[in-house]
C-alpha cells in the first residue's frame, strides 16, 4: 500500500468511500456493494460509529469472528436477508464458544462482504477489526490468510433468510466450505455465515491487517479526484495495465463458479494492443502477447475508464470502456503456503508465480 | 383505408421544447415544427399538433397513428410534483426484512409517496420453492391499517421467474378494495433485483395521476383536432406502449427522451447500425443504435435520487455544445455554455462571449448564413484552439462507443452539429440527415411496439427458458401494440447463476414488432 494511515472508527459518512473502495478489491468478485453501502449507512446513523481496532487493542477477553455472505451474487440481490439472521448467528456463536464475541472481522474486504460487516458490528454493539481474511476477494472459504498462518477454524454457523440455523465442524477448510456450499444450496443459495473465532494471540500475524482503512482511502481517492482512475492506481500503489474497451465476452457456469475469459482491446494511446483476462468469479490471470503480466494472488479488478468505479464480472458487458488495474497482493500470499492455497496452480493454471511489481514491501 | 391512412404523427415533450413531424409508410418527413413546451403540457402539444397538421393540410385524414415520447415523468420524480400516495407491500418475509421498502430514498420523496409499507409472508427462492406461506391476513389487515392512499405496490421475491403469487395478491387486494384498486406488480415492471424493482414499482404507482394528464392531454388534442387515431406512448428502449398500457407502466416512458433521439437519428440517416450524436446548446449525446435499437446500459440508474433497474439507452455526455464557452486566453473550451443565449451572447450574433459557435464559423462552417467581424489574433488562436480540443474530445468519445469498427456511419444530429467534421478521426462515414432537429419526434414515430420477459433454469434446459422467456416477450410485446404477426425476438441476454445445486442461468428476451394495423389489434393474454 502506498499510504498506511489507520482509521480509529468508521461512521456513516465514510461508507461511501468503503463500498467504493471494496468494490476496488472485489477484483471482479464480491458481489454488488450497493444494498450493503445503504443499510451499513442507515445502521450507523441509527446506532453511531463503530470503533476501528487493530490486532495490538485485543485485550484477553476479545473474541473476534469472521461474518460473511455466502452464495450467488445474482441471487443475493433479490433473496435479501433477513432482519434476524445475525443476531441468530452471534447468539449461536457465543453459545457454541460459551463466551461473548467482542469483535467482528471481514472475511473478505472484496464487495459487499467488506462492507456489510461495519453495519453488522453497529447493530450488534461489537468492534470491527481493522483487518480480513483476503486483502481481496477469493471464491473459496479455504483461501483465508489464517489457513496459510495454520490456524484452524474451530466451528462454523450459518442461517439463512426462513431461520435455519446449523452448526459446522469439519475437519478442515475444505470440507468446511463443502458442507456450507451444500447448505447454501439448500437454503436458496444465500446464507450468512459466523466462522473462524480468533482471539488476540491467534489473529496476530494470521489476518491481513489494515484493509478496512486501505479501502476507505482508495474509496476517497476514487470518489474525490478529477482523475479517479490514476488516484485509485496511485493509492494502492498499483498500475492501470491497459485502457479500451471490452471486445469480447465468454461467460459460463463451471462447478458453482462463473468461469470465462474477457478480452480488452486497447484503445488511445493503447490502440493495438489486446489483454486476456481469465476469470473464475475473482479475475486471475492477465496475459498479453502469450505473457502472463499479473496472476493471482495478486489483484486484477477491471474498472471505468471514466469514473473509476469497479466492474465485477457479472457486470461486463461488450463494449464497455475500461481500464484494468492490477497491484501486489498482500506479502503472505507470496509464501510458498500463500501461494500453494491461492497461487496460479490452485486455480489449475499451470504457470509459475511471478510476483507483480516487483518483490514485496 | 390502406394508402390514405398511412401516416404517423409523432410528439416528443421535452423540458424546454415540444416537437412535432408527420412521417409517412416510408418514414419520409412531411412535416415537421419545433413549439415551446408549456406548463400544462397540453398547449405545447397542442401547438405542435396544430402546426404539423397545417402543414398537411388536405392529407390531415391520412394521419392514423399519434406517438408520444416525453420526460414529463422523470420531471414530475425530480420536482415532487403531483405525486400519488403508494401503499407498499412485499412479498417475502422472512427474508429481505434487513432491508425495509424505500430504503435509502431521498427523505422528501419517501415522506410524500409512501402512505406505509409491510413486508409480509410469501414470495419464492430461485428454484421456486416458497419462501413463507402467503400472509393474506397480513396483507389485509395492513391496507385497513393505513389513512388514505392511492396505489397499492406489490413486490415478491422472485416474482420475475415465479409470477403467479403478485397476481393471486392482485386479486386479494381487488376483492378487499373493490375492483377499481389501483394495483401495481412489480414483474410488470422489472427484472431481478429486488431493491431496485420495488422501488421502480413504487416510483410507477406514484406516477400514475402524471401518467394520466399527459395521455389525457394527448386524447384531447387528438380529439379537439378530430383526428381518427390510434394514440402510443414511447418508452425506455425505443418501443411503443399502448396509451393504456402507458397509463398502467408511466415510470416505463422515463428514458424515452433520448432512445427516440437515438432511434430517430438512425431511421432519418437510413443505417441500422449507427453511432449518433446529438450536438445541442450544452451538451453533446452519443449513443449507439444495434440493429435498430438503442444499446442499453447495464448500470443502475438513479431517478430523483431513486435507484432502479430500468432498461435504459446507454448514453455518453459530452460538455461540448454548440455554446459551450471559449476562454479567450487559454483556448479552453468549457465547462462553461451560454446554453439557449447564444442567439444573443455568441460573437456569431453580436454578443461578446466567444463561444465553439464561433470557433465553427472562424474555421468556415455556414452557420445561420451569418459571418463573423474582424477578430483580434489572440482571439483567433484561441477559438482554433478550443475547436481542435473540442474535436479531439469528440472523436475520443466517438471511438470508444464504435468498437473498433470504423465503418459504421456517424450520425450528426442537433443544433450544434456543425462542431463534428466529415473527417473525424476514427469516425466512420458522417451523416447529417434532414429534419436532425426534431429527431426525438421522428424516433417516437416510428417506434415498434417491444416487450422483455426473464426465466431462470437450469442450464441444461437452457433451450426451453430462452423459448418460454420468449413466448412471454413476444406476449406483452403484442399486448404493448405490436402486430401477432410480425414480432420477433430482437434481444437475448444470459448471465449465470452460481451456489446452485445445478448449473444455472438466468436468459432475458425482448421482442419487438411492427404496431398492428388498425382495426385488427389483438388483445392477447399474458400466459
Amino acid at each position: 500500500m502506498a499510504h498506511t494511515d489507520r482509521l480509529s472508527a468508521v461512521s456513516a459518512p465514510d461508507v461511501a468511500a468503503l463500498a467504493a473502495g471494496t468494490a476496488i478489491f472485489g477484483t471482479g468478485g464480491g458481489g454488488a456493494v450497493y444494498t450493503s453501502q445503504v443499510l451499513a449507512e442507515e445502521a450507523l446513523l441509527a446506532h453511531g460509529p463503530v470503533p476501528l481496532v487493530t490486532v495490538d487493542d485485543l485485550g484477553p477477553d476479545d473474541l473476534v469472528i469472521l461474518m460473511s455472505g455466502i452464495g450467488a451474487p445474482t441471487v443475493g440481490i433479490e433473496m435479501l436477508s433477513s432482519r434476524h439472521q445475525i443476531d441468530l448467528l452471534v447468539r449461536e456463536a457465543e453459545a457454541v464458544a460459551g463466551r461473548p464475541i467482542t469483535t467482528l472481522m471481514a472475511a473478505e474486504i472484496g464487495g459487499s462482504n467488506g462492507v456489510a460487516p461495519v453495519g453488522w458490528a453497529a447493530r450488534l454493539g461489537l468492534k470491527l477489526l481493522d483487518a480480513d481474511a483476503m486483502g481481496r476477494a477469493f471464491p473459496n472459504a479455504a483461501m483465508v490468510s489464517m489457513n496459510v498462518a495454520g490456524v484452524p477454524c474451530d466451528f462454523s454457523v450459518l442461517s439463512d433468510v426462513v431461520g435455519n440455523v446449523s452448526v459446522i465442524k469439519t475437519v478442515d477448510l475444505h470440507w468446511l466450505e463443502r458442507h456450507a456450499r451444500a447448505l447454501t444450496v439448500a437454503s436458496g443459495s444465500i446464507c450468512l455465515g459466523v466462522h473462524y473465532p480468533l482471539t488476540a494471540d491467534t489473529a496476530r500475524g494470521a489476518v491481513v491487517e489494515g484493509t478496512v482503512s486501505a479501502a476507505v482511502r482508495v474509496g476517497h481517492a476514487l470518489l474525490s479526484s478529477s482523475d479517479p482512475v490514476a488516484a485509485v492506481a496511485a493509492e494502492l500503489g498499483g498500475s492501470i495495465l491497459l485502457t479500451g474497451k471490452v471486445v469480447d465476452l465468454d461467460r459460463r457456469t463451471e462447478g458453482g463458479f462463473a468461469r470465462g475469459s474477457v478480452t480488452v482491446a486497447g484503445t488511445g494511446t493503447d490502440a493495438g494492443r489486446l489483454q486476456r483476462l481469465e476469470l473464475q468469479n475473482e479475475n486471475l490471470v492477465v496475459l498479453e502477447d502469450g505473457e502472463v503480466l499479473v496472476s493471482v494472488p495478486d489483484n486484477v479488478t477491471i474498472i471505468d475508464a471514466e469514473t473509476g468505479h469497479a466492474i465485477t464480472t457479472e457486470m461486463l458487458r461488450y463494449g464497455q470502456r475500461v481500464s484494468v488495474l492490477a497491484w501486489a497482493c498482500d506479502p503472505i500470499w507470496r509464501t510458498p503456503r500463500g501461494l500453494e492455497l491461492a497461487g496460479p496452480r490452485a486455480f489449475g493454471y499451470d504457470l509459475p508465480y511471478i510476483p507483480f511489481g516487483g518483490p514485496t514491501r | 383505408m390502406s394508402a390514405m391512412r398511412d401516416l404517423s404523427l409523432g410528439v416528443d415533450v421535452g423540458g424546454t421544447n415540444t416537437d412535432a413531424v408527420v412521417i409517412d409508410g416510408t418514414g419520409r418527413v412531411l412535416a415537421a415544427t419545433k413549439q415551446a413546451t408549456t406548463d400544462d403540457v397540453t398547449g405545447g402539444i397542442r401547438a405542435g399538433i396544430v402546426a404539423v397538421l397545417a402543414a398537411l393540410g388536405e392529407d390531415r385524414s391520412r394521419v392514423s397513428r399519434v406517438m408520444l415520447g416525453t420526460t414529463h415523468a422523470t420531471n414530475a420524480i425530480v420536482a415532487r410534483r403531483q405525486l400519488d400516495r403508494v401503499a407498499a407491500i412485499r412479498l417475502g418475509a422472512p427474508a429481505a426484512t434487513e432491508y425495509p421498502p424505500l430504503l435509502g430514498w431521498p427523505r422528501g420523496l419517501a415522506e410524500l409517496v409512501l402512505a406505509g409499507s409491510a413486508m409480509v409472508g410469501g414470495g419464492h427462492m430461485v428454484d421456486g420453492t416458497p419462501i413463507a406461506p402467503l400472509d393474506r391476513d397480513g396483507i389485509r389487515r395492513f391496507l385497513d391499517g393505513l389513512g388514505a392512499f392511492d396505489a397499492v405496490a406489490v413486490t415478491g421475491i422472485f416474482s420475475p421467474s415465479s409470477p403467479e403469487q403478485e397476481l393471486a395478491v392482485a386479486d386479494l387486494i381487488r376483492e378487499h378494495l373493490g375492483p377499481d384498486a389501483r394495483v401495481f406488480l412489480s414483474q410488470d415492471i422489472g427484472p431481478t433485483g429486488l431493491l431496485e424493482r420495488e422501488n421502480a414499482t413504487i416510483l410507477n404507482a406514484a406516477l400514475y395521476s402524471v401518467a394520466r394528464s399527459v395521455t389525457e392531454a394527448l386524447v384531447t388534442v387528438v380529439a379537439e383536432e378530430g383526428l381518427d387515431a390510434v394514440t402510443f406512448f414511447a418508452q425506455n428502449d425505443g418501443t411503443l406502449m399502448s396509451l393504456d398500457y402507458a397509463a398502467q407502466y408511466p415510470v416505463l416512458t422515463i428514458g424515452s427522451g433520448p432512445a427516440n433521439s437515438i432511434r430517430g437519428a438512425a431511421a432519418l440517416s437510413g443505417a441500422d447500425n449507427a453511432i449518433i450524436i446529438d450536438v445541442g446548446g450544452t451538451t453533446s449525446d452519443l449513443g449507439v443504435v444495434v440493429n435498430g435499437f438503442p444499446r442499453e446500459s447495464t448500470l443502475p440508474r438513479e431517478i430523483g435520487g431513486v435507484r432502479t433497474n430500468f432498461r435504459m439507452p446507454d448514453v455518453l455526455s459530452l460538455g461540448i455544445g454548440g455554446g459551450t464557452t471559449v476562454d479567450p486566453a487559454t483556448g479552453t473550451a468549457g465547462p462553461g455554455s451560454v446554453g439557449y443565449r447564444i442567439a444573443t451572447e455568441a460573437l456569431l450574433f453580436g454578443g461578446d462571449t466567444p463561444t465553439l459557435t464561433d470557433a465553427a464559423a472562424l474555421a468556415g462552417a455556414s452557420i445561420d448564413g451569418r459571418t463573423l467581424g474582424d477578430l483580434p489574433p489572440h482571439l483567433r488562436t484561441a477559438l482554433r484552439t478550443a475547436l481542435a480540443q473540442a474535436r479531439v474530445r469528440l472523436a475520443d468519445a466517438v471511438e470508444r462507443l464504435s468498437l473498433g469498427r470504423a465503418d459504421i456511419p456517424l450520425v450528426v444530429v442537433g443544433g450544434g452539429g456543425f462542431l463534428v467534421p466529415d473527417d473525424l478521426p476514427g469516425a466512420g462515414p458522417v451523416v447529417r440527415p434532414a429534419h436532425g432537429d426534431v429527431a426525438n419526434a421522428v424516433g417516437a414515430a416510428i417506434s415498434l411496439a417491444g416487450g422483455r420477459a426473464d426465466q431462470i433454469s437450469r442450464l441444461d434446459d437452457r433451450e426451453a427458458a430462452i423459448a418460454q422467456a420468449s413466448e412471454a416477450a413476444v406476449a406483452k410485446a403484442i399486448q404493448a401494440g405490436a402486430d401477432p404477426l410480425q414480432v420477433t425476438v430482437v434481444d437475448i441476454l444470459e448471465t449465470p447463476v452460481t451456489y446452485t445445486e445445478t448449473p444455472t442461468i438466468k436468459v432475458s428476451v425482448k421482442a419487438a414488432g411492427p404496431l398492428a394495423r388498425l382495426g385488427e389489434r389483438t388483445r392477447a393474454r399474458v400466459a
